[in-house]
């Protein structure tokens, strides 16, 4: 089958769709990890931010404050998330699967109104001229918004913790909170604004669901893209430049899925839809294979409580 | 300067863990979720009392509810206590769901190829078949983990979803029941591949003995023998139980299809108990309630029994709540959470002893 420009735009801008909520959450989580804290509840914090997403636009009409308040909640489930873990020193891995079946919970009954009621999606950003050019027009200027927004972010993550003091500081934390904590870092403050950044982060990738990806409300409409998330972290090692392309891996196969069975392959859709999830443990499997490779990369206390005796 | 301030308290360390609290953070934790539970109740226009009344007294007062809290309990209690096994021993298996999903296809698949049978040979082998099923998608993880290092909690947490496409799949297509009207659904099982009812007049039915067995099994398994002390170490102290020639690939190959198998056992009955047939949902989040239920239990077996109880209350008063008082039955889930959130919080009061006011200059308590 003979595939023109307009299909290959088309089969770009679907990647870009799939693989930007992935980014917006996994790039929250990687900075949260990079200063030492795992935080399991993204798939929560996602769901809570595409439901107050979607209940906010529904009301007002206004995606954008749907945006921040999806923002909002996500960081308020993130701020529950960090008082339980850093300050009543709770288990991380427990507290985050609290805080997913928690997110899980809250976004059904808050959204119990609001099923089945439609919302226009979106405008696209068009960026005038430079769309219109063939091929490269479409796809890199004829995006949504938030798109462009993800890759910002990425870029600024991957400066933030490179380039910049404050950077050097939450890396530190989470390579050695006591060393860091003894030359007077603050390590308890730091570890609760990257764990705000990656509710905030997680928010907006729900909104980023509930009102573009599939202008709706559905329950548990994540279907585990946090966890994905989680995942991608491990995969990028750390990295935020490598998370951004394993977000686009991801939405590629996501939409393989369908472009396949639009070329007449007759598989059932249900197998075509564990694509996702068995790429991920695929992927998986390939970076955790080489231990020593995830061991110098991975934060060293990353799930470790911090207790200063003094 | 001793103890640590969080916000105006103080957390002052304790010199020795309290076993107080460690029956008591449960229970502190369902005070205040009843506590939480009655605010927002009243913030939903509700009657707190009356609420809190028809969410935790109601569904208890018929033989119909007490034999349906065991219905709910069996399955919770039965696949938290195996998670417990694994907790204790630092694995993390979130699958459980895929677990159970996965027995029930198994021995669903065994029942149908045997369903124009009958015998009694059929229900105990389709329940080997169930735990197998379990144990078999638990070991998946469990092999990732220990030959390639991969995460288990995402990796059993994928294959949950791909059990549930795969249970979707089969009774939408292969296995659909020719005469079920186009219903996604299997044929209905035979009388005998079906558990027998326990007390007449109700669901309650020979799988929720068999769960109370297997919970109290697992209970010896893990004070009398030896795997039971080594998954203690493990837990405790890697390092001790790496000196003392324990192998933690052992441990994780042992404990992962341990709970697997308990889990698909669950399936199974949920499927020839309460349901009869092959659908595409077959249990409410059994698999992750009981992360909550083995927590909640402390991860002892007597300890989970009593949290399964409880937290299949929670699915009662939320049908309770939605029948008489109009409420969404997502109700449920947010006391799930609630009560997690606040055990992990009063789990604090294990280790520390809380003060109002800034940290105070002194000993050690």
């Amino acid at each position: 089958m003979e595939m023109d420009l307009g299909t290959t735009a088309a089969i770009a801008t679907a990647m870009a769709r799939a693989a930007t909520p992935l980014a917006l959450a996994a790039v929250g989580e990687l900075v949260s990890e990079k200063s030492g804290v795992l935080n399991l509840g993204v798939e929560g914090m996602m769901l809570v931010g595409a439901v107050s997403a979607f209940a906010v636009t529904a009301t007002t009409g206004n995606p954008v404050l749907g945006m921040v308040v999806a923002m909002a909640a996500g960081m308020l489930m993130a701020l529950l998330f960090g008082f339980l873990t850093l300050g009543l020193l709770a288990n991380q891995v427990a507290t985050g699967l609290a805080l997913t079946i928690f997110g899980v919970g809250l976004s059904a009954f808050v959204g119990k109104g609001f099923v089945g009621t439609p919302l226009p999606g979106l405008p696209s950003l068009d960026i005038p001229f430079l769309s219109d050019i063939p091929l490269i027009g479409p796809v890199f200027f004829g995006q949504d918004p938030l798109v462009y927004v993800s890759v910002a972010i990425i870029a600024a993550v991957s400066w933030f913790l490179n380039r910049t003091r404050g950077g050097l500081i939450l890396r530190a934390v989470g390579e050695n909170h006591d060393a860091a904590h003894a030359i007077g870092h603050g390590v308890i403050a730091t570890r609760y604004r990257a764990v705000l950044f990656g509710g905030a982060m997680s928010g907006l990738a729900g909104a980023y669901l509930s009102l573009v990806y599939t202008p709706m409300w559905i329950e548990n409409m994540s279907a585990g893209r946090g966890w994905i998330a989680l995942a991608l972290v491990v995969f990028a090692t750390w990295k935020p430049w490598r998370l951004l392309l394993g977000a686009y891996l991801f939405g590629g196969v996501t939409i393989a899925q369908l472009h396949v069975q639009g070329l007449g392959v007759n598989i059932p859709s249900q197998l075509m839809s564990m694509l996702p999830y068995l790429a991920t443990i695929l992927v998986l499997v390939l970076i955790s294979r080489d231990a020593t490779r995830i061991r110098l990369n991975a934060p060293a206390c990353i799930g470790k409580v911090f207790h200063p005796e003094r | 300067m001793n103890g640590r301030s969080v916000g105006f308290l103080t957390l002052e360390p304790r010199a020795h863990a309290s076993r107080h609290w460690v029956w008591g953070a449960p229970l502190l934790a369902v005070a205040l979720t009843l506590v939480v539970g009655a605010i927002l109740f009243a913030a939903l226009g509700k009657d707190p009392i009356a609420a809190l009344v028809g969410f935790f007294i109601t569904p208890l007062t018929s033989a119909y509810g007490l034999a349906e809290l065991g219905v709910k309990a069996a399955p919770l209690a039965m696949i938290a206590v195996g998670l417990a096994v694994g907790f204790r021993a630092n694995v993390w298996n979130i699958g459980a769901e895929g677990q159970l999903t996965m027995g029930a296809i198994m021995a669903g698949g065994f029942v149908l190829s045997v369903n124009h049978l009958s015998g009694f040979w059929i229900l105990p082998l389709a329940v080997v078949f169930g735990a197998l099923g379990g144990a078999l998608w638990a070991a998946i993880p469990a092999w990732l983990k220990t030959h390639f290092n991969a995460n288990e909690i995402l990796t059993s947490l994928m294959l949950t979803y791909v059990a549930q496409l795969l249970l979707n799949w089969l009774v939408h297509g292969p296995w659909r029941d020719p005469a079920g009207f186009n219903f996604p659904e299997s044929e209905v099982f035979s009388p005998s591949a079906t558990l027998p009812i326990l007390w007449e007049g109700t669901r309650l039915h020979l799988g929720v003995a068999i769960a109370v067995i297997a919970v109290l099994a697992i209970w010896v398994l893990l004070s009398k023998s030896f795997l039971g002390f080594q998954i203690k170490v493990m837990g405790l102290a890697p390092r001790a139980g790496a000196y003392a020639g324990f192998s933690l690939r052992k441990v994780v190959l042992t404990v992962l299809p341990l709970s697997g198998a308990l889990a698909g056992m669950a399936g199974f009955f949920e499927v020839a108990g309460p349901i009869g047939q092959l659908q595409p949902a077959i249990s409410p989040g059994y698999g992750f309630t009981a992360i909550i239920v083995a927590f909640l239990g402390r991860l002892h077996p007597v300890g989970i029994l009593f949290a399964a109880c409880f937290m299949a209350l929670t699915y009662l008063g939320g049908e309770s709540v939605q029948m008489f008082m109009g409420l969404p039955l997502a109700v449920t889930g947010l006391f799930q959470g609630m009560i997690l959130f606040f055990l992990l919080g009063a789990d604090v009061l294990i280790r520390f002893r809380i003060r109002i006011g800034a940290p105070r200059p002194g000993k050690a308590a």
